[in-house]
């Protein structure tokens, strides 16, 4: 569990971190809480010549929550995720995912920006984002572009983000109506042996709006726009609720690893994201 | 005078000793970030080792190009089986009677093994070189089933004569290792086959690693000069390392100082000799230069010793009314690569013959077969006596596979079938002679506690309700009655590469009255300086608080075979209260020559001895420490000084009933403990709450074991669960409440009656939470289903039985 050699870079401002990029192309990662990246090197299956430290860059850290729009600087921790009053307020939800994400000692490393960056299908922030339907600044050598959510994560560890470019924020709409965030995992510290991410909005008894993602149930987060459809325009009631499983269960396509074969992934999957349309349901 | 004098109990109070919850001494460093562990050892120009290991389970070695790696900056040697044969040390025996590679010696027979042995200025440059090393394979079939193993035609070890007996006995086949028997088979074949009643299961216990925080390492230092060894190491058992290293490297004993500082748990996974222990002494040897080595946690889980990986089949038979009447037991036994099972020599499946468990069975056998496989050796006692754990999960859940057969409540199949507390010492069916227990007591106690009947009906109703569609949880009783094997143990029958098992205490009382003891066993989280301490309190009238104890460096602390099987207190415990003793006899003499009476009108009371009849004359054990170093006392040595090695007469055999109560998620396969209630009868309590810790600690090890952890491979041997992310060690998080309880039933024949406790929670706690699962489905239909009982598994559990509609 020893790393190779790397050379280690701690820029002050962004100018310098894209002209290490654009230095050193492929052999160069930014590391934000390194919580994801560090295993890998440290397995040796990432060997990372150059280590670029976003910890100095000015400007990456915050929450703002301003006429509904909420805006995390790429720094912001999980802890902070969880710790976020306004936040809380604006968005619980996070509140609610950031709580099953590994432990107190990782989310005091870990942040949002490195979580969706880092296109493991195993992170939980990505999924929720396209729940969210956020939309990610990227800033590169060419300035700054945003890309949604859902169009950002193209297959197991490969994003929309080219190598040059710098993910400085992440933001989306307060979300109305009821929510939940339902993951189940083996122990505290694993990935999901299925996750779901729920927000129904509700008028007078119906459904007026839905979005569905679920999390490690592909090689990308899953955000199904059948599943959220099977819903809206109803009661919400067992035939629609059944509906929108099977709409995710057509969608995803989980694999067999230790957390068992593939017939146990994809009932888990129906039970947790009818537990976590029940809950949101309940809260909408 | 006597109005100065503080009353008995404050005085008896003042020592700390048996039966008070003193607080560990340990623990100031330890939480404190102040231990000293073998990693914290750094010498003057210190080398630092890796391995280069296969990841093949099965190939042959054509070649090993190890230039690249010379030629990397700062790499000081590449060591390989090349290097090792002209010293003979690139094979090793075993703790079992096998021998084991040290480095691969033309093939490799799992993933994991050791090839080649890196020795560079740091500890990077070594990971960088073990990169450089060029290793070219050529692929073998690959044997990781045990029945496929006995059954094919690939030689595993071609090392082994074809035909030649093994260390126990005959082969069977060239992957075959013994054949180890206990009973009458033939007796037990007529019994089974002309009863009333026959349950017949075959279950699977896992292959599992006790996985320590703190993995295994060593450094080693050969002095040029003097000639002498010192090595560093996280050895469970110190003095049989000096003994075998002397054997292996022909250094005179004397000559090699073994030390195991401060040990960061152990579980049995320290009891074995690794080729990284070889690898740094030849590395320190070769290089002139101290070599540490520590492994990483993925090669502490693939390389070093494994627990479990028995496939046991048994039958029971009974009577109607359900009084067990004989007992058939074959275990076919996953060993590995090499047999490196740490049991006493005579014992090739440790005391797996304990498997008649709590019960009054008249007769009984059991048969194991060793094979060999490629996957990594092992074989060791993970918190437990030599293969209890697996004894007393097999018992228990025999048990309970009968229990379905006769339609009859479980704990009452237990109670009429207990050992009778006027039967003891009991004899069992396959050889032990139990030394005490009450049972019946004991159980009624815990059924008591946790309102079982209650509990049933509950279950009852919850099952009707889940049948009606109300609730999707199943409720689960899990119970447990056992009885372990601990504390080897008498030389007559117990040794380890020939060493018998006895254990040792040294006691120097200070002139000022305080002391120093040395035992031979050595902590790994359990708080020998704590528990030792107390013992001799009460057995000297020596505050604890002024008794230091001391393990581990075998130039100071006497020999002894260490520590595992729960056998310091059973073992090294006899010989410090036998030790304190024999300072006490002196003390007396002493005290009374200094009272101007005889010997025998003086008696021991606390800390002093009394003139007998007048109170108001003592001497109080200070005083006659002071005596004993300051005063001449005809026909009496100066000093106050006290060794004894004690050989047990017996084991210890103590025991518990456990209760658990869980709520299993049938949708998804999650279960929740809702309570576990564990009642531990240990003989005599030195310190309640460090059996409390240890009860805490071996629960929470059951669990892990129960319900996820495990070592598993895939057809080609390559290992699926090599990180904590796979491999299942439950946080405060994951692990429930625990209620405590005991009664009391001392040992007869050890000095303080006290039978030892540090596995006993393991051995009745993993079958506890496995039953507890398996009730749930009992209703259903379930009969057995293996471990570890995962989300996956107890989710498949329900979707066989069809509850998934
Ligand atoms: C034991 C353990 C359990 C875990 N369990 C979970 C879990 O249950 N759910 C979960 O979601 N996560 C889990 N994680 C991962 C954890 O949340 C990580 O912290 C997170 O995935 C990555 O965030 P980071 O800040 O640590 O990123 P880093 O590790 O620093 O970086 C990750 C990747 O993203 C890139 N990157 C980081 N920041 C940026 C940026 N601003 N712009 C462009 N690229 C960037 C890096 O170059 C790297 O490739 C776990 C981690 C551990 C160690």
């Amino acid at each position: 569990m020893i790393p190779a050699a790397f050379e280690y870079h701690r820029p002050a401002d962004m100018a310098d971190v894209i002209a290490l990029l654009e230095e050193h192309g492929d052999d160069a990662r930014v590391m934000a809480g390194g919580h994801s990246l560090i295993p890998m090197m440290k397995l040796r299956m990432a060997e990372i010549p150059h280590l670029i430290d976003l910890q100095d860059v000015a400007g990456l850290k915050g929450i703002t929550v301003a006429d509904g729009r909420v805006t995390l600087g790429a720094m912001v921790t999980q802890h902070e995720l969880i710790q976020h009053q306004g936040l809380a307020d604006a968005a619980p939800i996070l509140r609610e995912a950031a709580l099953v994400i590994a432990d107190p000692q990782v989310r005091y490393m870990g942040t949002v920006g490195g979580n969706v960056a880092n296109g493991d299908p195993g992170n939980d922030m990505p999924g929720l984002m396209q729940c969210l339907d956020a939309e990610f600044t990227l800033v590169g050598p060419d300035g700054e572009r945003t890309v949604s959510a859902r169009d950002f994560c193209e297959a197991a560890y490969m994003t929309e983000r080219e190598d040059e470019e710098v993910l400085t924020a992440i933001s989306f709409d307060a979300p109305a109506g009821g929510y939940a965030y339902e993951k189940q995992k083996r122990k505290i510290g694993d990935y999901a042996t299925a996750a779901a991410a729920v927000i129904l909005q509700k008028d007078g008894g119906t459904c007026t709006a839905a979005s569905i993602a679920m999390t490690n149930l592909s090689d990308v987060p899953v955000w199904s726009e059948a599943a959220g459809e099977a819903l809206t325009g109803t009661t919400v009631d067992a035939a629609a609720v059944s509906a929108a499983v099977q709409a995710v269960l057509d969608d995803i396509d989980p694999v067999e690893d230790n957390r068992g074969p593939v017939a146990f992934k994809r009932h888990v999957a129906g039970i947790i994201l009818t537990r976590a349309i029940q809950r949101a349901w309940d809260r909408a | 005078m006597n109005d100065m004098t503080p009353d008995r109990d404050d005085r008896s109070a003042n020592l700390k000793g048996m039966g008070c919850s003193r607080k560990r001494v340990e623990d100031v460093r330890f939480t404190q970030g102040k231990g000293n562990y073998v990693d914290d050892v750094k010498l003057p120009g210190m080398l630092h080792g890796d391995f280069v290991r296969s990841p093949y389970a099965h190939a042959r070695i054509k070649s090993i190009n190890t230039e690249a790696a010379m030629a990397l900056d700062g790499v000081v040697a590449v060591l390989t089986a090349e290097d090792l044969a002209p010293l003979n040390l690139h094979w090793m025996p075993t703790l079992a009677g096998d021998k084991q590679m040290v480095l691969a010696d033309g093939k490799v027979l799992f993933q994991g093994q050791e090839v080649a042995f890196v020795v560079a200025r740091d500890r990077y440059v070594a990971a960088d070189a073990v990169e450089l090393v060029e290793v070219d394979y050529e692929e073998l079939p690959v044997l990781v089933d045990p029945f496929e193993a006995l059954q094919s035609d690939v030689v595993l070890r071609e090392d082994l004569e074809p035909g030649a007996d093994g260390a126990h006995g005959p082969r069977k086949h060239h992957n075959h290792i013994f054949l180890w028997e206990a009973g009458d088979e033939a007796t037990t074949n007529q019994v089974l086959e002309n009863a009333e009643v026959v349950a017949e299961e075959t279950m699977y216990y896992h292959r599992t690693h006790p996985c320590p925080l703190e993995t295994c390492g060593s450094v080693a230092s050969m002095d040029k000069v003097n000639g002498k060894l010192t090595l560093w190491g996280t050895f469970q058992a110190p003095h049989v390392v000096r003994t075998v290293a002397s054997l292996l490297s022909g250094i005179e004993e004397h000559n090699i100082r073994v030390i195991s500082p401060d040990i960061g748990g152990g579980f049995g996974n320290k009891v074995g000799v690794y080729p990284g222990y070889v690898c740094s002494i030849v590395a320190s040897i070769v290089t002139g230069k101290p070599v540490k080595w520590i492994e990483d946690r993925m090669e502490n889980l693939m390389s070093t010793a494994f627990a479990r990986d028995y496939w046991m089949t048994g039958r029971i038979s009974a009577t109607k009314e359900g009084k067990i009447t004989g007992l058939h037991c074959h275990v076919t036994a996953d060993h590995g690569a090499f047999d490196a099972c740490a049991d006493p020599t005579k014992y090739p499946a440790g005391f797996m013959n304990i498997c008649t468990g709590s019960y009054d069975i008249p007769v009984a056998y059991l048969g194991v077969d060793g094979v060999y496989t490629n996957k990594a050796p092992g074989g060791v006692s993970y918190r437990c006596s030599f293969r209890v754990t697996e004894a007393v999960y097999f018992i228990e859940r025999m048990i309970e596979v009968l229990a379905i057969e006769l339609n009859m409540d479980a704990a009452e199949l237990r109670r009429i079938n207990f050992i009778k507390k006027e039967q003891f010492p009991y004899k069992a069916a396959l050889g032990w002679e139990y030394d005490s227990g009450d049972y019946h007591t004991a159980w009624d106690k815990a059924l008591k506690t946790v309102e079982y009947d209650a509990l049933r009906r509950e279950q009852a109703e919850r099952i009707e309700a889940f049948k009606r569609g109300e609730t999707r949880k199943l409720m689960g009783i899990g119970l447990s009655f056992f009885t372990e094997i601990v504390g080897a143990g008498p030389v007559k029958n117990c040794d380890i590469l020939g060493m018998g098992m006895f254990d040792s205490c040294e006691i120097r009382i200070h002139p000022t009255g305080s002391a120093i003891a040395r035992l031979g066993t050595i902590s790994q989280g359990q708080g020998h300086a704590t528990t030792f301490a107390q013992i001799l309190a009460s057995e000297t009238g020596i505050p604890a608080d002024s008794i230091t104890i001391e393990e581990g460096d075998t130039d100071t602390a006497p020999y002894g075979l260490g520590t595992y099987g729960s056998r310091s207190t059973p073992v090294a415990g006899a010989a410090t209260a036998l030790a304190g003793r024999k300072i006490r006899a002196k003390a007396q003499m002493i005290a009374a020559y200094l009272l101007e009476v005889h010997d025998d009108d003086v008696e021991f009371d606390v800390d002093r001895f009394v003139v007998k009849g007048a109170p108001e004359r003592f001497k109080t054990m200070k005083e006659i420490a002071y005596a004993a170093y300051n005063q001449a006392i005809p026909g009496v040595e100066p000093g106050l000084e006290a060794v004894s090695y004690y050989d047990p007469p017996n084991m210890t055999y103590p025991f518990g009933a456990y209760v658990c109560v869980m709520d299993i998620d049938v949708d998804t396969g999650v279960p929740e403990i809702r309570r576990f209630y564990a009642l531990d009868d240990c003989g005599t309590r030195i310190n309640p709450m460090i059996i409390e810790g240890q009860v805490h600690g071996g629960l929470t090890e059951a669990l892990a074991v129960a319900l996820g952890q495990e070592i598993a491979y895939d057809d080609l041997g390559n290992v699926k669960t090599g990180t904590l992310m796979d491999f299942f060690l439950p946080t405060a998080w994951e692990t429930p409440n625990y209620e405590t309880d005991h009664t009391v039933t001392p040992s007869p024949h050890h000095p303080i009656g006290a039978k030892g406790v540090g596995e006993s929670p393991h051995v009745g706690g993993v079958p506890c939470f496995s039953n507890a699962v398996q009730d749930a489905f009992r209703a259903f239909g379930l009969r057995h289903t293996h471990m570890p009982h995962d989300h996956w598994r107890i989710w498949k559990t329900a979707n066989d039985l069809g509850l998934h509609g």
